[in-house]
């Protein structure tokens, strides 16, 4: 009896002792349990993703103010001047949606990383030199607390076109016009052209311009890294992500002369993650196209160019991927450290990368060679018949080199004129463009990101007007061709 | 004495710290002690509260608005007394040395005051310009690129002299012979590669530069590339594994 009540009472005593044993689960994860708490107090706190049903961190928000499509170079500059421009500090949502995450197709990356003065148009100069500006202050306009500044490996070298002789009148006139807006451009004959770089062959050339100031090449890897970074400081959010459909919502008006429109506004972006058929429809009030070569596709989508042809409706956007090789080849004997970036008379052009004479090159292959631009594969014959004969024509050296590795990457070329699209769409109110320039958006990226900022913000361009590179001109035909396209 | 000395030091160097780690130290360079705790706190607190955040963006835009001031431009000076003697000024107020032709070299004193005197040679040209650890930047290289007969320029250990400031210097091409840019923390080669401008360079010092990646294959191709000049600069040899025979 007495044994049975005490071993009753023993029995008895560790369930008497504490609530926490009452549960009857023997052992006690404390710590586990601890953690797993705090992880749902946080997400139900304001600021948390909080769903009951699944973990929705993944998506995008279900609001913001502005959505860029496309989060490469021009994409970035788009939203760190929207963040840099606004009236208040936070006053505007951005998200900048991207599909892929590692930049492997993207063309800034894949591209060779010049910066020049040296075009025909004064806009075009007027970009280039603000751009320049801002690369060289790279580190007073990107500068993040607590992280090492940038370093762009920025060569100064300058550019060298040479021109035959039909083109040498022309390349006088782009010097004069260059020289007004404030580069610091030379004219040399083709004995100075001796006198300074030995190695060039002046057979056929009449005149050549070179850039002293301003011009060369940089690496466009730091410049992304740089801006993801000091966006991403500034809040704005990043999402990984196709965008798949617009939700969007018509009206008809009527303009001043009786003509009857049918302005369009986007409401909803709906983004498709990876792999996956689960969307998330984002609320917003901007759109801003920065998706580069498919930038096309993106304005199929929002229904630009779902119209009779030869009317506004019709106007499609006429910006196409195209593809271009880049090939990287050792020449032991070939030009020294001096060498600027060359661009030869046939539209061939190299340069020079790092101190093991190692030089980079290609060309822009003419409209009826143009490769299929479905996949990113390198065509090495194309070096071997259309490149090669003209470097060893220009440079001597040139004749015996051994080609080291090669890629291929995209322009977003406008088939138009070859020069960038930038500002709203005339129907489709709220989409704004970013995108076109054939490749030389990387070299603008900084201007443009500001004058589109400034078009959305304030509704016109203040610092470089752009209203030549409006989309109304596909419709009005008025083409604003760029000489000097590489 | 020394104590409370050694406190306001102390004190000063910990106030500097915010501003300072952003243009010097590298989040990859880990400082030793106590001030590996004090930066840990500065950048948990930069991380978790906006208004340290903005102080700390505040302090270091301070910081650039200073350089900046430095190397505003003396229009008035250049106005009234010329190119030469705007350039002279400048570099004084800097805290360097010049020598006008004829002349001898006028440094300010410790304090950083000097002599007006030289506002009378406004049609001597300056000759040679001792800039070393000035804070000169892109925009303050406009006054000593206005001086169109320098025959020699110092530029070692200035802090803010990077490959855009060497992309300017052709604008000496016709009159520099010496150019010394010893122990720059910011030129690297490709900044040197743009000395091709200057034919007259007879000497040119290129020792101790750490952003160049190799200094000694960086000498040869600047000695190839500027024949006539003689370049100081790292040994060739410098940077090569020892042979199996020659390592002990």
């Amino acid at each position: 009896m007495l044994r049975r009540a005490l071993r009753l009472g023993v029995g008895r005593c560790p369930l008497g002792r504490g609530l926490g044993t009452r549960r009857g689960g023997s052992t006690l994860d404390w710590d586990g349990k601890v953690s797993d708490i705090k992880k749902k107090i946080q997400s139900v706190l304001p600021g948390g993703a909080w769903n009951p049903l699944y973990d929705t961190s993944h998506l995008p928000p279900e609001h913001s103010d502005v959505v860029i499509v496309g989060g490469g170079v021009l994409g970035l500059s788009v939203a760190y001047w929207l963040k840099r421009l606004e009236k208040r500090r936070g006053a505007i949502q951005v998200l900048v949606v991207d599909r892929d995450y590692t930049y492997s197709h993207a063309s800034t990356v894949l591209s060779v990383g010049g910066i020049r003065q040296q075009f025909s148009l004064p806009e075009n100069i007027q970009l280039s030199l603000f751009s320049v500006d801002f690369l060289r202050n790279i580190n007073e306009y990107l500068a993040v607390v607590d992280d090492p500044p940038l370093d762009l490996q920025f060569n100064p070298l300058g550019y060298l076109l040479l021109a035959s002789e039909k083109g040498a009148a022309i390349m006088e006139n782009n010097v004069k016009v260059q020289r007004q807006e404030g580069a610091k451009v030379c004219l040399m004959s083709p004995e100075q052209l001796r006198n300074k770089f030995p190695w060039i062959n002046t057979e056929g050339v009449a005149l050549a311009s070179y850039g002293l100031e301003n011009e060369g090449w940089f690496d466009p890897w730091c410049l992304l890294q740089g801006l993801r970074r000091k966006v991403q400081s500034m809040g704005v959010r990043f999402c990984h992500g196709e965008v798949t459909r617009f939700i969007s919502s018509s009206d008809r008006m009527e303009t001043a002369s009786g003509e009857e429109v049918t302005l369009k506004r986007i409401h909803e972006v709906h983004v498709k993650m990876d792999r996956s058929l689960e969307y998330q429809p984002v609320e917003c009030a901007i759109v801003i196209n920065a998706a580069g070569a498919w930038s096309g596709q993106i304005a199929e989508l929002a229904g630009i160019g779902k119209g009779p042809p030869g009317t506004l409706q019709g106007t499609k956007l006429p910006v196409e991927p195209r593809k271009r090789y880049v090939y990287l080849w050792h020449c032991p004997q070939g030009p020294g450290l001096e060498t600027p970036f060359v661009t030869d008379t046939s539209g061939t052009y190299f340069r020079r990368e790092g101190l093991g004479n190692n030089y980079l090159g290609g060309c822009s292959p003419t409209e009826e060679e143009e490769p299929d631009p479905g996949n990113l594969e390198v065509d090495h014959d194309f070096f071997q018949d259309k490149v090669w004969p003209h470097l060893a024509q220009r440079v001597p050296a040139f004749e015996s080199l051994k080609v080291r590795s090669a890629w291929a990457g995209y322009y977003d070329y406008n088939t138009f004129d070859q020069n960038g699209v930038v500002g709203p769409h005339p129907l489709v109110v709220n989409m704004y463009f970013a995108t076109g320039f054939s490749g030389h958006g990387l070299q603008q990226a900084p201007a443009v990101g500001r004058a589109v900022a400034e078009m959305v913000l304030e509704g016109h361009f203040q610092t470089i007007n752009l209203s030549p590179f409006l989309f109304s001109r596909f419709y009005l035909g008025e083409k604003v061709e760029e000489r000097n396209i590489i | 004495m020394a104590a409370p000395r050694a406190f306001l030091h102390l004190a000063s160097s910990i106030w500097k710290w915010g501003p300072r780690d952003i243009r010097g130290l590298s989040r990859t360079v880990a400082p030793e002690g106590s001030w590996r705790k004090g930066r840990a706190l500065l950048q948990f607190l930069a991380d978790h509260f906006y208004d340290v955040k903005a102080l700390r963006e505040y302090l270091f835009r301070k910081q650039v608005l200073k350089v900046h001031q430095k190397n505003r431009s003396f229009t008035h000076i250049k106005e009234q007394y010329g190119p030469y003697i705007a350039g002279a000024y400048f570099v004084l107020k800097q805290g360097g040395a010049v020598k006008f032709q004829g002349q001898e070299w006028m440094q300010s004193n410790g304090r950083g005051r000097f002599s007006l005197d030289f506002f009378k040679f406004q049609a001597v040209p300056v000759e040679a310009v001792d800039a070393s650890g000035c804070a000169i930047n892109y925009q303050g290289l406009d006054n000593l690129l206005a001086l169109k007969e320098l025959q020699s320029l110092s530029l070692q250990r200035c802090p803010h002299v990077d490959d855009w400031c060497l992309s300017r210097l052709h604008q000496l091409a016709g009159s520099l012979q010496e150019l010394s840019l010893a122990g720059c923390p910011q030129v690297s080669e490709r900044g040197l590669a743009c000395l091709h401008h200057l034919q007259k360079l007879r000497r040119l010092d290129i020792s101790d530069l750490p952003a160049v990646s190799n200094p000694g294959l960086t000498r040869i191709l600047v000695e190839e590339m500027l024949p006539n000049c003689e370049v100081l600069g790292a040994d060739w040899a410098q940077g090569l594994k020892l042979g199996p025979e020659e390592q002990s």
